[in-house]
């Protein structure tokens, strides 16, 4: 009998508690790792307001960047309100160009031909999204900013390349969220409308994507989140300046441009650095509330 | 205008902008492809990278992409699918579920540079490694984990349909269940979901910067060690990849024919691409249709 136990007890290690206990374990590694980049990006971020006695205030709402100090007397300063108007204003225009897109393509997967959507589109916005980031950078570099000197003058380098740039990138996200959503309409709405009718436009504009609403503002949202985050395409084309933009030709920087120039050239601890962890802990907060406000989205959708 | 004539325009109009997307991405690939075609050969491929002078090849930053993708698939496939296990079969719902959810969101949702800046201040800074491969790998780990989790989940959930009960039933364990009837069955769809998150590994470079590094220093094969600096196989030296090289070139431009490796070496990431690409359609149908016999 003791024997028998002893057994079963190790037949049910091997055929299930060791296979569970690894489930969890890659479970529990998901939220560690969430936790930890929580907690050591906000303990670094905070620094530069408690260490180095930085107002808040003046980070987010001064455009004074100033992260050397000039001369002796004056201390650095490290407004970021340039770098957070200058994602924001990038991320909402690159929005703009690509959401109606986005959106006209979705109808089109699904609705006006079913066929080409998956036999073209699909695989052709799958594509988009594995063009790697640096590639769109490069080619903005190398195309689009010389076309944009070439004929609207300036520099090249510019917010509307960025804009572009941007904007092609977060297609894919918008489109395929976009999209899902569409698929999910109950069939008897669009063959109601029909019925009664409708033309298929008017069954687009009218009931599918009012019915697809809260999915298709998800997909946006979640393209204004990526547009946000996204870092070397925009730095390679949009000028780096720290200075408001001039119009769509004038040159600025963004959170992530700035971060990624300047993390390599600044000393680990000083204050400059600091700063920059800062905007780092900015940037992590902003995502925070943009899935906060896909899960109000999501909310809405299943009422 | 009447209701007709107005459908027709729409219709053209949602025609015309479909055609011009496709027509954008053609042109994308096909202006890469062609502007790099005098880099595709083995000189360039294999060469060493020079500095100062023109005719560097990208050797170097080549294997050090294609070593970083292994190491951080190794990290990654089973945790991922170890996480869609418990989220697909063992969960329940409740605070826990919710927990993990959200912190797969926000996984998914950091910006790759905020991973590569928290890769620089754990595994570079306080773990001493340097920059260094694994601290790259991990931090692409903490990038393509949320997806992995939700490609294998989805697979799980919708292989395990049909077929669990029938398993348990014969007295089979959860676990065994998982393991012999569920897992395989789902193979198609995770592999498919692994030679994506592939491409894309392949292609990062902002959450590299600052974890393995700017640098690519000599290979020597023939060390063996996993840990040795000089090693071609070590976790702990700097490793520059293909993508963080084109951007270093773009912002440094240390050589006079920066911009032509720069096309040669975007022509190269392109390629891999299209290959993990088409290689994820093919395997994933073929795989289906041998487990499903419908061929």
């Amino acid at each position: 009998m003791k024997k028998n136990d002893r057994k079963s007890i190790f037949l049910k290690l091997k055929n299930e508690y060791l296979g569970r206990a690894f489930a969890i374990f890659c479970g529990a590694v998901i939220v560690i790792l969430t936790f930890s980049i929580i907690f050591f990006l906000t303990t670094k971020g905070l620094n530069t307001f408690i260490k180095h006695g930085y107002s808040i205030f003046h980070f987010i709402f001064s455009g004074d960047w100033k992260p050397e100090g000039s001369g002796d007397a004056l201390t650095p300063q490290f407004g970021t309100l340039i770098f957070i108007l200058g994602s924001t204003v990038v991320s909402f225009l690159a929005v703009i160009v690509s959401a109606p897109i986005g959106v006209a393509l979705a109808v089109f997967m699904n609705v006006i031909s079913p066929k080409l959507g998956t036999k073209v589109l699909q695989p052709a916005i799958e594509l988009f999204v594995g063009i790697p980031s640096v590639v769109y950078g490069w080619i903005g570099v190398s195309v689009l900013v010389p076309i944009i000197k070439i004929f609207f003058g300036g520099i090249g380098f510019s917010l509307l390349a960025g804009v572009l740039v941007i904007s092609v990138m977060i297609l894919p996200t918008i489109t395929s969220i976009s999209s899902d959503a569409i698929k999910t309409i109950p069939k008897d709405y669009i063959e109601a409308s029909y019925g009664l009718g409708a033309t298929r436009w008017q069954t687009i504009i009218k009931v599918i994507i009012p019915a697809a609403k809260s999915g298709i503002l998800t997909g946006i949202v979640l393209g204004v989140s990526r547009a946000f985050g996204e870092a070397l395409a925009v730095q390679m084309v949009i000028g780096n300046s720290v200075t408001f933009p001039k119009g769509l030709l004038g040159t600025t920087a963004t959170l992530t441009s700035i971060l990624t120039m300047d993390m390599a050239n600044t000393i680990y601890g000083t204050a400059w650095n600091d700063a920059l962890w800062s905007m780092a802990l900015l940037l992590l907060i902003i995502s925070f509330v943009f899935i906060l406000i896909i899960r109000k989205l999501g909310k809405r959708g299943e009422i | 205008m009447n209701s007709k004539v107005k459908d027709k325009i729409a219709t053209i109009v949602l025609y015309i902008i479909s055609a011009l997307v496709i027509l954008l991405l053609i042109s994308l690939i096909g202006y890469i492809i062609y502007n790099g075609r005098q880099s595709l050969n083995l000189k360039f491929l294999f060469g060493e990278p020079k500095i100062g002078e023109a005719g560097g090849g990208i050797g170097r930053q080549l294997y050090n992409s294609i070593h970083l993708l292994i190491v951080t698939l190794i990290i990654t496939v089973p945790l991922g699918v170890g996480a869609g296990i418990y989220l697909a079969e063992y969960a329940k719902e409740g605070k826990l579920l919710n927990i993990i959810r959200l912190s797969i969101e926000t996984m998914a949702s950091l910006p790759s540079i905020v991973v590569g800046l928290f890769g620089l201040l754990v595994f570079v800074n306080m773990a001493k490694w340097g920059y260094s491969l694994i601290a790259g790998a991990l931090a692409i780990t903490i990038i393509n984990l949320p997806g992995m989790t939700r490609v294998c989940e989805n697979a799980i959930k919708a292989a395990s349909f049909g077929v669990k009960e029938a398993s348990l039933g014969l007295g089979a364990t959860r676990w065994q269940t998982i393991k012999n009837v569920v897992l395989p069955s789902a193979m198609p769809q995770i592999l498919t979901g692994v030679i994506l998150a592939a491409g894309r590994i392949f292609g990062e470079a902002a959450a590299l910067l600052y974890t393995a590094g700017m640098s690519a220093p000599t290979l020597n094969f023939t060390n063996l060690s996993l840990t040795s600096k000089v090693s071609a196989y070590s976790l702990y030296r700097p490793a520059e990849t293909l993508s963080v090289y084109i951007w270093k070139l773009n912002s440094e431009g240390m050589v006079p024919d920066a911009a032509k490796i720069a096309n040669g070496a975007s022509a190269v990431l392109i390629i891999a691409v299209l290959i993990f690409n088409v290689s994820a359609r093919i395997i994933g149908k073929k795989l289906y249709e041998s487990h499903t016999g419908s061929k």
